[in-house]
């Protein structure tokens, strides 16, 4: 319709002419400068965060420029493994630990509930992934007094399960394993499973699973990400410096840099080895996080 | 399809539960009993008897803790903070993370890839990192930035402006987050309606605005809802400047208010009721958005249709 109504266009030849001129229109340099001028502002702070690193203490309060000559990444990494003992290593250990088996629990438990919700119907489906739905909206660190009063009455504070278990739940992650699950398994593969006679569960375990590993790893990325970065909740549960994740060590040292500014370049570096599993794996998994996003994004 | 027999139907609800049961119960577990517990503590106030040494005996007190808790000037004003960071934060990141994804789309740019993960890598940095980061940024002495600053004659004082200081830390580390799913959506539009576009002579702008930004209107609505919820609990960031940045007490938002209340106070009730009443606003403030993404789309298939 509008092809008939519209005035006569100039050909395509001549808008291309014309678009330069335009005083909005876009230049190449335009829209690649200040794309580079965004990445410069994401990118700097970890550059600083790197030659901070290699600073000695007075270098680094002075806030002197890094040379060659005063190049000091060594001591600091050994000042680290010796500062309490190597307590750092033994925090960047629980993080491990708790953002590892959790994510993989986690990511396992989501893609179990994920299928369960796409493959079968049963009664209040939907009322029950509605609920799920909601859970994602509850703001997390609501939730970390009430758990922390709970906790204490089973005795679990300041034990690796307080942080450990919370960190197993994650409402969005059902939804994208949901979602994934819809894109990955196709219905007439189980069907024929089952007409095989293999079980429910069996086929789940040996087909299901592993169409829809591609979700599996996005989902296991979120998480590992999320508890790694994870603060609030081990600051509420843990006073035990031993069971201390990277994240709440950190804090607890930058606390006490007013007082002993030999921790300064402590954290700083403490905050480089914290920083490079997550970057080596959004680096490594790129296809992973971006389908996550894009999933999270179209429904 | 055959219809299926009992004992089918039974295996089938046994896997059902089989694979539902492991979240539920930990989803039950670790957020349904815990907003349970928080409605309960926020009725019940502790009262020390006597010298102190008989323990504390706790009272139904009904919803004196939530009168208490609006009744604190200071939680008000955790509040305000929290509706300032917003009305400031919000706007900016979704613009500017929707106006890269966008410069991203267009045709003219190039090394997407590289971009893209540039731009994405501050969201692999633990927020309390990148609290520690800029916090050392903000610092006189320990700054390259405020020597460049001083340098050429201004000498801003980056730590007594806690507002501003916060919201550029959090648009570090969502910026590019949220630009990726808005270039995920715009991707997403099929190129059809795009070159149906540029036949009908619309210019880059105009697709963008008529055309583009109205069908990720979904991404849209999902980035702001999720801001919004990340926003209101606003906690590890102040959490940092608290302490260095005179303006960060120790009640600056609503969260920290309520961890002050709960671990300096040992006043749970008071904490769990100022955490209700967060929580209830983040639920009231979601309803408002997902109505808003949601009207606006249905007025949208009315004109079409």
């Amino acid at each position: 319709m509008t092809t008939l109504l519209s005035p006569p266009r100039p050909s395509v030849s001549e808008t291309e002419r014309q678009r330069p001129r335009r005083p909005w229109s876009l230049s190449k340099t335009a829209v690649n400068g200040t794309l580079l001028l965004a990445t410069a502002y994401t990118l700097l702070p970890l550059g600083w965060l790197v030659t901070a690193s290699a600073k000695n203490t007075g270098d680094l309060i002075g806030g002197r420029a890094l040379t060659p000559d005063r190049w000091n990444l060594g001591a600091n990494l050994s000042a680290l493994a010796e500062a309490g003992d190597g307590i750092y290593f033994r925090w960047y250990l629980n993080s491990l630990l708790y953002a590892g088996i959790g994510a993989v629990l986690c990511a396992f438990v989501c893609v179990c509930a994920g299928y369960a919700f796409h493959v079968y119907a049963f009664p209040g489906k939907e009322k029950v992934f509605g609920l799920v739905l909601l859970g994602v909206l509850v703001p997390t660190t609501a939730l970390a007094l009430p758990m922390y009063l709970l906790a204490s009455e089973l005795h679990l504070v300041n034990t690796f399960w307080a942080v450990f278990l919370p960190s197993l739940v994650n409402p969005f992650g059902v939804y994208l394993a949901r979602v994934f699950c819809a894109g990955y398994v196709p219905g007439e593969v189980l069907e024929a499973a089952r007409m095989d006679g293999a079980g429910e569960l069996r086929t789940f375990w040996s087909i299901g699973l592993k169409m829809v590993m591609p979700g599996f790893v996005t989902v296991f990325l979120f998480q590992f990400t999320a508890i790694w970065n994870n603060f609030f909740l081990p600051l509420v549960m843990l006073s035990d410096n031993r069971l201390f994740p990277v994240s709440l060590g950190l804090y607890s040292w930058n606390a006490q840099t007013r007082a002993f500014p030999e921790y300064y370049p402590l954290v700083v570096i403490g905050s480089l080895l914290a920083v490079v599993p997550l970057v080596v794996a959004f680096v490594a998994l790129q296809r992973h996080w971006k389908a996550g996003l894009t999933a999270g994004s179209v429904k | 399809m055959t219809t299926p027999t009992k004992g089918v139907r039974r295996s089938r609800y046994g896997a059902v539960g089989a694979l539902l049961a492991p979240f539920l119960v930990l989803f039950t577990a670790c957020t349904l009993i815990p907003i349970g517990y928080a409605l309960y503590l926020s009725l019940y106030t502790e009262r020390s008897s006597g010298l102190g040494f008989g323990g504390a005996e706790t009272v139904f007190t009904g919803l004196s803790n939530y009168t208490r808790a609006l009744g604190d000037e200071a939680f008000r004003a955790g509040f305000l903070t929290t509706a300032q960071y917003c009305l400031l934060y919000i706007p900016l990141m979704v613009g500017l993370s929707l106006l890269l994804a966008l410069l991203l789309d267009s045709a003219l740019a190039r090394a997407r890839r590289f971009f893209q993960l540039a731009l994405f890598l501050p969201h692999a940095v633990p927020g309390i990192i990148a609290a520690l980061i800029w916090m050392y940024l903000y610092t006189p002495g320990i700054s390259p930035v405020i020597s460049a600053l001083d340098a050429v004659g201004s000498h801003p004082d980056l730590l007594g402006s806690p507002l501003p200081a916060v919201v550029n830390i959090a648009l570090w580390e969502w910026t590019g987050y949220n630009m990726v799913i808005f270039y995920a959506a715009l991707q997403a539009i099929p190129r059809e309606v795009l070159e149906a576009a540029v036949v009908d002579g619309a210019g880059p702008l105009r697709t963008a605005l008529n055309i583009k930004i109205p069908l990720i209107r979904a991404s849209l609505t999902m980035v702001g809802l999720f801001t919004l919820i990340g926003s209101l609990q606003l906690f590890t960031e102040p959490m940092i400047l608290h302490g260095v940045s005179p303006g960060v007490i120790s009640t600056w938002t609503p969260n920290m208010y309520a961890y002050t209340a709960a671990f300096e106070r040992g006043d749970y009730g008071l904490a769990a009721a100022s955490s209700v009443l967060l929580a209830l606003t983040a639920a009231a403030l979601s309803f408002v958005v997902t109505r808003l993404g949601r009207g606006r789309a249905g007025k949208r298939t009315e004109v079409t249709g």
